[in-house]
């Protein structure tokens, strides 16, 4: 595969070669970032990050890896300080941002925006989020975590929590993990359980999938447990949010059920699912998953820029 | 009863066995009302032995291609084509849903950026049956019913 000029927009395009690659082009970068300090792949190149929708975390950690790969940054973060603002249209401001950059990263409300950017222009899109559609690199980061603490993917167990109805990160992750031999555990309120297709499609590619509501029955099985922040937005009623939202806090006590070498991850930020006290246990990897998000991205954005 | 027997016609393509109520859809998914040249047939409510009733499209002096056809899949996934050459049928084939459908199909998704920006909407088929189909841009997925309604 050709990663030169290479979009990045749905993990759909991905095959388990290339996110192997991915994978191991990061693990590269890690190695040599920590050896070096800074690295130089990018010198004399450009990324504008297009933020049509405020996103900090995201914004930050591709700058923050073009930065470290010897580039330099260009961009907006909301679209209303733009010519957006005044209608443009998407396709003239991606035509015009292509004349000063050599990557674009897109993040837009619109589903679909980030493959339409992609058509238009002519050097490497990368999707930061497309509406409730994909975040490509996020998946790609958890990936990432998952095969840092564990040297693998294969044979694990891993649990997803919370919100699986609307989460699109855990939608993406689990498309993802049916290039891997691994056992889904899904664990959701009932009103929040994976949508019927996501489910059959799963099955259909070999993955073994167990669906419950109850956290503390199957949380002794798991090798990973992926938590989602659960909206109150979902729910008809205050009283069914609360009840669901306290049985799914992850706390020392939870933990107590689990496997030593268990591992905690939630694509932050979070607001009660995980109490604070598991930050220090061995358990929680969430910070280092931030921190996998810049490795991803300069291998991402060096790949695309055909500079590795 | 017997068959209507609408107006022989000499050379052009017949398109048989059209879902009754879908012939004007089929003749405006092909641009045919645009035709200018020879006649356009439209024979609706045709008693069928298959169907129960069905439409007949009939187009002189010109021969659809079968991938142009196949746009009517969508609609009219019974339809029958046939090519006619001085009075006799010289070829038939059965409509095919395409793998990808491509302008004639909205997609279905109101926050997708096809219907926000200029695109030619696209579609891949998933499943012929049942039909299902995934927007090339939001990768929604559509079916039929949401599929009939947004043609
Ligand atoms: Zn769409």
């Amino acid at each position: 595969m050709d990663w030169k000029n290479r979009d990045v927009i749905s993990i759909r395009d991905f095959s388990r070669e290339d996110i192997e690659f991915v994978l191991k082009t990061a693990e590269r970068l890690e190695r040599e970032l920590k050896e070096k300090g800074h690295l130089d792949y990018a010198t004399g190149k450009i990324l504008a990050t297009l933020f049509f929708e405020p996103s900090t975390r995201t914004r930050l950690s591709f700058e923050s890896a073009m930065h470290r790969l010897g580039g330099s940054v260009i961009g907006f973060s909301e679209a209303s300080s733009t010519s957006v603002r005044k209608g443009e249209s998407l396709r003239d401001t991606i035509k015009t941002v292509e004349q000063y950059s050599d990557v674009i990263v897109i993040r837009h409300p619109k589903e679909g925006a980030a493959r339409l950017a992609a058509e238009v222009a002519d050097i490497p899109v990368i999707n930061a989020g497309d509406g409730s559609n994909q975040h490509p690199t996020q998946t790609l980061l958890d990936l990432y975590t998952i095969k840092s603490a564990f040297g693998k993917i294969d044979g694990l167990r891993i649990g997803l929590l919370g919100d699986l109805k609307y989460g699109r990160t855990v939608h993406s992750l689990s498309e993802a993990l049916t290039h891997y031999d691994v056992e889904l555990y899904l664990i959701s309120p009932e009103l929040l359980r994976m949508p019927r297709h996501i489910v059959e499609e799963l099955r259909e590619r070999g993955i073994r999938v167990h669906e419950t509501d109850d956290l503390e029955g199957v949380i002794g099985e798991l090798d990973v447990l992926y938590a989602t922040r659960i909206q109150k937005e979902r729910f008809p009623d205050e009283q069914e949010y609360l009840k669901v939202k306290g049985s799914y806090v992850i706390d020392r006590e939870v933990l107590k059920k689990a496997k030593e070498t268990l591992k905690v991850m939630h694509p932050l930020p979070r607001v009660d699912e995980i109490h604070p006290s598991v930050d220090s246990s061995k358990h929680a990897i969430y910070f280092k998953q931030v921190f996998s998000g810049v490795p991803v991205r300069m291998a991402l954005l060096g790949l695309t820029l055909g500079v590795l | 009863m017997a068959e209507l027997k609408v107006t022989a016609i000499k050379e052009g393509t017949v398109i048989d066995h059209i879902p009754a109520g879908k012939g004007l859809k089929v003749i405006r998914i092909l641009k045919l009302d645009r035709l200018n040249g020879g006649a356009l047939l439209l024979a609706a409510n045709v008693h069928s032995k298959k169907l129960g009733k069905k439409d007949i499209v009939k187009i002189e002096g010109r021969f659809l291609s079968e991938e142009e056809v196949n746009k009517i899949a969508l609609i009219a996934p019974s339809a029958t084509v046939n090519i006619v050459r001085d009075y006799k049928v010289a070829e038939k084939f059965k409509v095919e849903i395409p793998g990808e459908i491509s302008g004639i199909l909205k997609c279905a998704n109101p926050n997708c950026v096809s219907n926000h920006e200029y695109t030619t909407p696209k579609f891949y088929v998933i499943s012929r049956e049942p039909l299902k189909v995934r927007c090339h841009y939001c990768e929604r997925t559509m079916e039929e019913e949401e599929i009939l309604t947004n043609l």
